[in-house]
């Protein structure tokens, strides 16, 4: 039986417009051999709800949601059939208390021990009476080798996590993250909100991708609740979402030629960022467009003069990239270090489903926006979106396609700008949320890669059950894959290039 | 070869005769520095120089505050013109600023970091989760505001704070310590 057929055979949730359906351990078994024998399906999320167990898989071009009762708090790893899905059974064990039976590692994620309760969104979490435990790291063995423990606070203005580094001579031999240190608890400080309070905390997830997270979670409680919002709306948040992308595209390029000691690129990046949040600003009254994109649709209509400042940043950016690409080019001394630095294999890239620019840098194309598509990308508005792909999954090829996806960006919000749907009352620009329950599945492109926000309602239309999941995810085990054999020297351009959100994955 | 226009050094070269592109400076709120003052003043510290080296500590934000701190180092708003300049270090530190609700994670890090920084110095909350818990007060892997652990000198509230507002309370540290006792 297909692994489809299969997750098909258990009873439908009611989750749209992805299913998900509710599998018995027997089933759930069988999915995990099924998931060992077709390396096509990706795992894209792994997480819970007090003694249910959710996967959501990615297969044949759609999404599908698997679950699982544990009521005896245990269920079958998936971490054996797909390594993606290590530090989410981590994580699950650490906030729902479920044990992952056979997972690759039973070590603590989040949890580090420093929190008053055990299992803090399980049925019944337990009081926590011990003191905080030294973490345990994977160790090496060898002549010569030797450890760099660094963080949580960083020399840089970025954001706290532990690196041990297993160092023989100049090469790094491994790379263990540990992170967590973010930890604020927005799973369950978004349990029994309105939703519309609730998207509150989906747009800081992730503070640079505000606007992806929102809507992600506000696509999400629309399909829950069966809504569409209004055709001006959903242009108006791709607006604001290619703004998001551009703005961070522009910081990591500049950020990664910064890396290699090469300011000039980065303080014009810096100019041109700028440029484009003032315009964030005039257009939407916040540099960042947090909290404009809400469940039901926008709060705001473009400001006055907004479309003008947007043009006119955008004007500055787009006349400047072709420059920037040839100073980046012709300078030896930059190549040398990005060129073959952090190589991440396609085919790593591909079993662990890396979104964004690390998994189409090395080859995997995935891109929310084209499939499984959403408004307003999917329609006649924006036509032939472009997603240039790279298969060289080095330092380079990430940079490269910050640049390639930047001017991509451009495009877009020109044809958005242009053919703005009409409806600027506020009545117009989103739709009441109508109280009643639900189930829904929201996949965002943001500039990292997709957004993934699985959200269930109940009846009076609070938030039941929520999962925001940051591409990050499925990134930072990539970091320490593509770290190992470079030097020392080279792991703050590798992670530069990677950039993947510590808060988004501290939840 | 390269079209001109497209090579470093005649664009480096014509910064060298073109107006500098970065902003004027921010009005500093007199209320704001005549509170650093007395704050001063009270606990009777020693006044740091003219100059300021920052130390960044993320102790939970979503990062939102990071961009905005980060853009100060941009040359639009070229915090370096003012004698104010991050550093690696808290050892080199007079002003710890410090982001987040702070997370029950990260709190021995803040505190065994502010066990490094040398006294005289300055403890500038930025952010409003930095100053109350924001958003995530009462969840339970936060403190509750950046106050739960240190002495806070200085709170710069937004969500999160604009740049322009993060130099004008970076500014009012540095009138405070220049302005005579009354």
């Amino acid at each position: 039986m297909s692994l489809l057929s299969l997750i098909r055979h258990g009873q439908d949730q009611g989750c749209r417009p992805h299913p998900r359906h509710l599998l018995d351990h027997g089933q759930w078994s069988a999915m995990a051999e099924a998931l060992a024998a077709d390396p096509t399906v990706d795992l894209l999320a792994l997480w819970a709800e007090p003694g249910v167990v959710h996967a959501c898989l990615l297969a044949e071009g759609g999404c599908i949601i698997a679950s699982c009762a544990a009521p005896d708090g245990r269920y079958r790893a998936l971490s054996p059939v797909r390594p993606g899905a290590v530090r989410f059974e981590r994580m699950v064990g650490d906030l729902w208390g479920l044990v992952a039976d056979g997972a690759l590692d039973a070590r603590p994620w989040l949890d580090h021990g420093r929190w008053p309760l055990v299992g803090p969104l399980a049925l019944k979490p337990a009081a926590n009476a011990l003191p905080p435990q030294q973490p345990q790291f994977l160790t090496v063995e060898g002549e010569g080798v030797h450890q760099i423990a660094v963080g949580p606070v960083h020399a840089g203005i970025i954001e706290p996590g532990h690196f041990r580094l297993h160092v023989q001579g100049e090469t790094v031999i491994r790379l263990e993250e540990r992170l967590g240190y973010l930890h604020k608890g927005s799973i369950g400080l978004m349990l029994g909100k309105p939703a519309r309070v609730a998207a509150r905390f989906a747009g800081r997830l992730s503070g640079d991708s505000t606007v992806a997270h929102a809507w992600a979670f506000a696509q999400a409680v629309e399909a829950a609740l069966g809504i569409v919002p209004p055709p001006r709306a959903l242009a108006l948040r791709g607006v604001m979402a290619e703004l998001e992308r551009l703005h961070n595209h522009l910081n990591d390029w500049g950020s990664i030629c910064n890396d290699a000691a090469f300011v000039w690129p980065h303080a014009r990046a810096g100019v041109l960022r700028e440029g484009v949040l003032r315009a964030a600003d005039a257009a939407f009254g916040h540099r960042l467009m947090m909290d404009r994109v809400v469940p039901g649709g926008v709060t705001d209509d473009l400001r006055p003069g907004g479309a003008e400042a947007i043009a006119a940043a955008l004007a500055l950016v787009e006349a400047e990239l072709p420059v920037l690409g040839a100073i980046y080019d012709s300078h030896a001394s930059l190549q040398d270090r990005v060129v073959g630095t952090g190589i991440l294999a396609p085919a790593l890239a591909a079993s662990f489903a890396a979104g964004g620019i690390v998994g189409r840098a090395s080859g995997r194309g995935f891109d929310a926006r084209r499939s499984p598509g959403y408004a307003p990308y999917a329609g006649e508005a924006v036509p032939g979106l472009a997603a240039p792909g790279m298969a060289a999954g080095d330092v380079d090829a990430r940079a490269r396609l910050r640049l390639a996806e930047a001017a991509e960006s451009i495009r877009l919000l020109g044809l958005l700008l242009a053919r703005l749907p009409p409806g600027t009352a506020p009545a117009e620009l989103a739709v009441p949320l109508p109280q009643r329950g639900g189930e829904g599945l929201g996949l965002v492109e943001g500039f990292r890669g997709e957004c993934l926000h699985w959200v269930a309602l109940d009846d009076g239309g609070l938030v039941r059950g929520v999962f925001p999941r940051d591409p990050s995810w499925l990134q930072w085990p990539l970091l320490e894959a593509a770290v190992e054999g470079n030097i020392v020297a080279d792991f703050p351009i590798i992670n530069k290039s990677f950039n993947c959100s510590y808060s988004g994955v501290d939840l | 070869m390269q079209p001109l226009k497209r090579l470093l050094w005649p664009r480096l070269a014509r910064g060298l005769v073109t107006p500098p592109i970065t902003d004027p400076p921010p009005v500093v709120p007199d209320a704001v520095v005549q509170a650093l003052v007395e704050r001063l003043e009270e606990a009777g510290q020693a006044r740091l120089g003219r100059s300021l080296a920052i130390r960044q500590v993320d102790a939970g934000s979503c990062n939102g505050c990071e961009l905005e701190i980060n853009a100060l180092q941009s040359v639009v708003y070229d915090l370096e013109r003012f004698g104010l300049r991050f550093v690696a270090s808290p050892r080199h530190a007079d002003v710890l600023l410090v982001t987040g609700p702070l997370t029950r994670n990260m709190r021995e890090a803040l505190e065994r970091t502010l066990a490094c920084t040398p006294e005289p110095r300055w403890v500038v909350a930025v952010g409003d989760c930095a100053v109350d818990g924001g958003l995530f007060r009462g969840s339970y892997a936060v403190e509750g505001g950046i106050a739960a652990a240190l002495t806070v000198d200085l709170v710069i509230p937004g969500c999160p704070p604009t740049p322009t507002q993060l130099l004008e309370g970076l500014l009012a540290l540095l009138a405070a310590q220049t302005r005579p006792r009354r």
